[in-house]
């Protein structure tokens, strides 16, 4: 039982104190030590994350992937301080997740767009510009290369809901990508799209990361769009949700889409269908 | 067969002629002025051509002018007649009127149908529906009340209150002036502002929110046009008493609908705002206030009818000798039923035109909302 031994391993560690409390490469943005994250609710407590050890480096793209429920939504909204831990410790860019939050440290992108429906496209955008008090001359530039960005230069004055959903989804990435937070939380963001649209957005979000180099931390559902994306893959299983493999990808950052017909590509994708897998029989 | 099925109110139509044909003459023997034996056969010509010409398979334009001519010019045919003869119609004279009414339905039915090709074309056709059918409402209320000999007290028609009102006007003005721009529009203004003030507070301060909303919404339930001679006793017989009516009626429904409106925005933009490290203020205006429009509307709405009522209602129980309610309660009392309905149609036309800007103020702002999309 590889768990019972983790947990031996923790309480060896815990009565040896947090040695590693502040030795978090100075490159590491988000950095993870037996995070745990219990809901109390009227069901009796869920263990919504519990001993979560994770790095996320400088410049990383890592996805989470995992079923629903292991916890993938509530470790970004940890990161993003939307939801507090109640067990170890965590930090962002080496400040507490309410500082780097105060900080505007992150843009979130939600598995909704969320756009405001009496904004156009460009004033939601320009939303948490106008909430961070840029210029209004330095708004508009900024709502302007960033729309070009995401390929909706031309569609500022629509409304959202006048939009597709695949472009509704790419203006809340450019609303997420308009203010200077090197750190990306993207939840699902593609999730409720369909596979055409999803590998297009897929292609160009890689493009963006490659031009912008930001460190994205993204969740998802489907093991091609993780592998083709990721520098670095987290296998999670639930109850509790947990990390059950890291994988660091082999694949270059350059990458076509026909990179997925690739043996190097399929293999990856097979380590993570293998970790998915050990995590689901383990419930049993 | 089937060209009779074209047109159910034509075949209808023909057979009330017919019918009111075999009753002439239009009025009782005694009446004081009859119709000639020319307009009479220019009415009955007028219904039968309207009549026919529903059936025939021309254009529905065409159809529409010749059933919008014949009606209307029947109609007027029939009632200039009555004036001088109240009380003195025959059973033949309402057949008619009936016949005239049936062809104004099929005109508007018509009307209905037309898929309209331009936007001032549908335009027109929203305001010329709603003003023919408003008509026949006035067309019949004339036709009977004074075909009828309705006695005057109970229900005068509307040509002797349309001369009630023209012939008032100074005191129309006056008693507008009284209520409307003073009790009214103060009251309303305050009113809805101190409601939003107080649940800006409430969702600010927590023991008001706990302490206030239950007491809100009790509030809001009452008829609270009851607190009205307790006004007058505190605020005098002017208009402010009314003011203070109005201000206490429009007050509650403002602020139980600014507090349920700011908890609508959705938890998933809640977030976002968080995401941002967003303020209170900001966060307020930006986003609650934006997604608690169609709420704050309603209530404006909602008031704009209420003020009215309440600063009318207010009047009966004291007032200075102007105003709306004081010159319906002193009115009724003289059996002056004109001046009485003359205010009302005044405070129709007002209401409407209130609701109206109302109406349009929010179809302006919450443009986004899903129910307003479309148009
Ligand atoms: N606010 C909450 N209150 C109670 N339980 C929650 C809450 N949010 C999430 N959970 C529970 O925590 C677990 C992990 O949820 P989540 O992070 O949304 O999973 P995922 O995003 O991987 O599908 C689930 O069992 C879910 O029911
Ligand atoms: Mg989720």
């Amino acid at each position: 039982m590889p768990d019972h031994i983790t947990r031996t391993n923790l309480r060896t560690h815990r009565t040896h104190g947090w040695p590693h409390r502040m030795t978090a490469s100075p490159a590491s943005v988000v950095s993870a030590r037996k995070l745990g994250l219990t809901f109390q609710t009227n069901d009796g407590p869920v263990h919504a994350l519990s001993d979560v050890d994770l790095e996320v480096e400088k410049g990383d793209f890592v996805s989470f992937i995992g079923p629903s429920g292991c916890g993938k939504t509530t470790f970004l909204r940890v990161i993003a301080d939307l939801e507090k831990n109640t067990g170890g410790e965590i930090s962002v860019n080496g400040m507490t997740p309410e500082e780097a939050r105060k900080a505007r440290a992150y843009g979130y992108v939600f598995q909704a767009p969320a756009l405001y429906p009496w904004r156009t496209i460009e004033n939601n955008v320009a939303l948490p510009l106008e909430i961070m008090e840029y210029s209004k001359a330095e708004q508009k530039q900024r709502v302007q290369r960033t729309l070009d960005l995401v390929n909706l230069a031309g569609f500022g004055n629509k409304y959202p809901w006048q939009l597709s959903g695949g472009m509704q989804q790419r203006a809340s990435i450019a609303r997420a990508l308009a203010f200077d937070a090197d750190l990306l939380l993207m939840d699902e963001p593609f999730g409720a799209l369909d596979e055409i649209v999803r590998d297009h957005l897929n292609a160009q979000l890689l493009k963006l990361w490659a031009t912008t180099e930001k460190t994205i931390c993204f969740v998802t559902h489907s093991i091609p769009e993780a592998v083709y994306l990721s520098t670095k893959i987290v296998v999670m299983s639930p109850r509790p949700g947990r990390v059950t493999d890291v994988i660091e990808s082999t694949l270059p950052r350059e990458r076509p889409l026909d990179i997925r017909e690739t043996p190097e590509f399929l293999a990856i994708a097979h380590r993570v269908r293998e970790g998915l897998r050990a995590g689901h029989s383990y419930e049993e | 067969m089937t060209l009779l099925l074209r047109s159910g109110q034509g075949v209808l139509t023909l057979l009330l002629c017919l019918v009111a044909l075999v009753r002439l003459p239009l009025l009782a023997p005694d009446a004081p002025f009859p119709f000639g034996m020319e307009t009479t056969a220019l009415i009955l010509l007028l219904i039968a051509i309207g009549a026919l010409v529903s059936f025939l398979p021309i254009g529905r334009l065409a159809r529409v002018s010749v059933l919008l001519v014949t009606a209307h010019l029947a109609a007027w045919l029939l009632i200039g007649g009555i004036s001088g003869n109240e009380g003195q119609a025959r059973l033949s004279y309402f057949l008619l009127i009936a016949a005239s009414w049936l062809l104004g339905w099929r005109c508007i039915s018509e009307l209905a149908e037309i898929k309209p090709s331009s936007r001032q074309f549908t335009m027109a056709l929203r305001l010329l529906i709603p003003a023919i059918f408003g008509a026949w409402i006035l067309i019949l209320w004339e036709a009977i009340t004074r075909g009828a000999g309705i006695p005057f007290i109970l229900l005068p028609p509307p040509s002797a209150i349309w001369d009630r009102i023209t012939g008032s006007l100074p005191i129309l003005a006056a008693d507008v002036r009284q209520t409307i721009l003073k009790a009214v529009l103060f009251g309303y203004l305050v009113g809805c502002a101190a409601g939003f003030i107080v649940a800006i507070l409430a969702d600010r301060v927590a023991f008001l929110r706990r302490g206030l909303l239950p007491i809100g919404n009790l509030m809001s339930a009452l008829p609270i046009i009851g607190v009205a001679p307790i006004m007058v006793m505190w605020f005098g017989f002017d208009w402010q008493s009314k003011a203070a009516v109005v201000i206490v009626m429009t007050f509650f429904p403002m602020l139980v609908n600014t507090v349920a409106g700011l908890g609508a925005s959705g938890s998933i933009e809640r977030d976002l705002m968080r995401s941002y490290a967003s303020g209170y203020w900001q966060t307020l205006c930006k986003l609650r206030l934006p997604a608690a429009m169609p709420f704050i509307f309603n209530a404006l709405k909602i008031n704009s009818t209420l003020a009215l009522i309440g600063a009318i209602v207010a009047e009966f129980f004291g007032t200075p000798i102007v105003g709306m309610g004081f010159r319906i309660s002193t009115e009724i009392g003289r059996m002056n039923v004109d001046m009485v309905w003359a205010e009302i149609a005044v405070a129709a036309l007002i209401g409407s035109v209130f609701y109206g800007v109302v109406a349009l103020a929010e179809r302006a702002t919450t443009f986004w909302h899903p129910s307003n999309r479309g148009g």
